[in-house]
């Protein structure tokens, strides 16, 4: 009916006053959908090409050269010095298993705190107070993080309101010290548990849990036996965030222990003081990271996020 | 979890754990107001004053302002490479398209010290000078994915229907990206572009790897956790940094309520 090439005009588009290159050039792009996907393509992948994975590159190449004692220069050629220094020195050693501990305390106590408040959320809830409940998660996500690691600070802090708290009971409260970073990393990446959590909860059909009633399963058999397995890649899901931020962090540790995490150590080593080793470090966290998606995708963890 | 004891358990159980996150968010504020400045509990008395004396400092004010102009330059580049990413992924078939998603979410998954150590021996080696650009360079990359996401989830839940009737009546590709495709993505741009505010304005892991000497507010926060006298105006600053990035999430959250894209992947 219309003629292609003078469509009916949507409201509120002015009438084009020279149409002709435009339009050829759009007519064109209709032709060949893969000039259009290259233009989409090109700027963001060419960012995260260069920027990230390219840095990823450095980094590695970084890792493999040294430092000179007496310049304090980096020179530039490619050793596994660094590698043998990370691997056979036991100092190191103890700092990396020490964090993967806290990693694997933090991700533990996460999701079974998270469990009991997402189940409410998906499965209790009227769908007002859900959505409350979704925006009580996400507020205390979002709220600046150094903000909640300096209020635990000063909770943790000898006359403050922890000890205040529980001096009546004649209790202490832990300080600054391992398990206040325990307590510290747990609050801080607790939301990104309950977050997937509560969405794979919220994915299981009712149909499957009345069944098991049906077939004469109790609650706990119910919650083993079909909530739990159903709701696994949501719990893997959640414990990449609390895994990979627990990793990554060093300022939580730098202020409430004296003790050497990872990430401290790698900072220690940032800049004048040995870049290559901090390099080399680092690539500690990435390591254990990659394997971890990896692993976590075999377990259909992306899929849950 | 059958039982009436259960359904209590699980009740007093939630409560709890909102009282675990809630709590020492609510004394960051009463310590921003709280007389004496220190950490002691319970505070004297409640004043004002730590609020005037954050308005005039100037440092703090600085940090702030700091922080605003590459929270803005982060989004915007995150805005516009995270809908692209968006829409290449979202409506066209190609070989790599799952690298595509992959290599966005990649940066965010990594662990800070390690996307900031790589960021940083980058640039130490390429001799390209660390600062605000930097600091905006870096941010960009891990915000792109919040923008991606949300875009892409509106995308899979809006028919591509509408894009092949409007094709059909006579459109050509760029009408159809102005009249149809983006009317339906603006909300959800708008909410990623929010979501990349906050999280750049409150940045601190990857940004004291790239900043050189550039003072952003939670570096200022940063440098100021353990000097005596700064205690309350961290405070202070803290209850700024709470609402600069609580405020643009919960608009987010309004706006894709039916996609719930505000988490940070």
């Amino acid at each position: 009916m219309t003629d292609p090439a003078d469509p009916p005009r949507p409201q509120g588009q002015t009438a084009a006053v020279q149409p002709s290159t435009r339009r050829r050039l759009a007519a064109a792009l209709q032709r060949h959908p893969s000039v259009v996907l290259g233009l989409l393509l090109a700027a963001p992948v060419a960012w995260l090409v260069i920027a990230y994975l390219g840095s990823l590159v450095v980094l590695f190449l970084n890792a493999g050269w040294s430092r000179d004692p007496f310049t304090g220069l980096v020179k530039r050629d490619f050793t596994f010095n660094n590698f043998v220094e990370l691997a056979t020195n036991p100092v190191y050693r103890t700092i990396a298993l020490r964090t993967l501990g806290m990693a694997v305390a933090v991700t533990v106590t996460c999701a079974l705190l998270a469990f009991p408040l997402a189940y409410y959320m998906a499965r209790v809830a009227s769908p007002r107070v859900r959505g409350l409940l979704v925006i009580a998660v996400l507020m205390p996500l979002w709220s600046s993080y150094l903000i909640k690691v300096f209020s635990w600070l000063q909770i943790l802090s000898g006359d403050g309101v922890l000890n205040w708290a529980l001096s009546p009971l004649g209790l202490q409260g832990p300080g600054h010290g391992e398990v206040g970073l325990w307590l510290v990393l747990t609050y801080l990446w607790l939301p990104y548990m309950i977050l997937p959590v509560y969405a794979g909860l919220e994915r299981i059909p009712n149909s499957l849990i009345e069944a098991s009633a049906d077939l004469g399963g109790g609650g706990w058999m119910t919650f083993r036996r079909v909530i739990l397995p159903l709701v696994f890649p949501a719990l893997v899901a959640g414990s990449i965030f609390t895994f990979s931020l627990t990793l990554g962090d060093y300022i939580a540790p730098q202020y409430i222990t004296t003790t050497q995490f990872i990430g401290n150590v790698i900072l220690s080593n940032f800049g004048v003081p040995n870049l290559p080793l901090a390099a080399t470090l680092s690539l500690v966290p990435l390591v254990i990271v990659t394997s971890y998606l990896l692993i976590a995708r075999r377990l259909g963890a992306f899929e849950a996020l | 979890m059958g039982g009436r004891t259960g359904r209590v358990l699980l009740r007093i159980a939630t409560a709890a754990v909102l009282l675990f996150m809630y709590i020492p968010l609510a004394l960051v504020v009463i310590y921003a107001f709280s007389e004496n400045g220190t950490s002691a509990w319970p505070p004297s008395s409640l004043s004002t004053k730590w609020i005037e004396q954050a308005i005039a400092n100037t440092g703090l004010r600085d940090a702030f302002l700091t922080s605003i102009v590459i929270a803005l330059g982060a989004t915007v580049v995150a805005l516009v490479l995270g809908s692209l990413a968006a829409l290449a992924v979202g409506r066209h078939q190609f070989f790599g398209r799952e690298a595509v998603s992959f290599v966005v979410v990649f940066p965010i998954a990594l662990p800070g010290v390690v996307t900031g150590m790589a960021l940083s021996t980058t640039f130490a080696t390429t001799g390209l000078p660390l600062g605000i650009l930097a600091i905006v360079i870096g941010h960009a990359t891990f915000c792109i994915v919040l923008v991606y996401n949300n875009v892409i989830a509106r995308l899979r839940r809006t028919a591509y229907t509408q894009e092949e009737a409007s094709a059909d009546l006579g459109a050509d590709s760029w009408q159809t990206f102005r009249f149809i495709t983006l009317p339906n993505i603006r909300s959800a741009m708008l909410a990623g572009a929010l979501l990349a505010f906050a999280l750049s304005f409150d940045e601190v892991i990857v940004t004291i790897f790239v900043a050189g000497g550039v003072k952003t507010l939670p570096i200022w926060i940063f440098q100021s956790f353990r000097l005596a006298n700064q205690v309350a105006l961290v405070n202070v600053a803290g209850l700024v940094a709470i609402l600069l990035s609580v405020v643009p999430v919960y608009i987010a959250t309004r706006l894709t309520r039916d996609t719930g894209a505000a988490g940070r992947t």
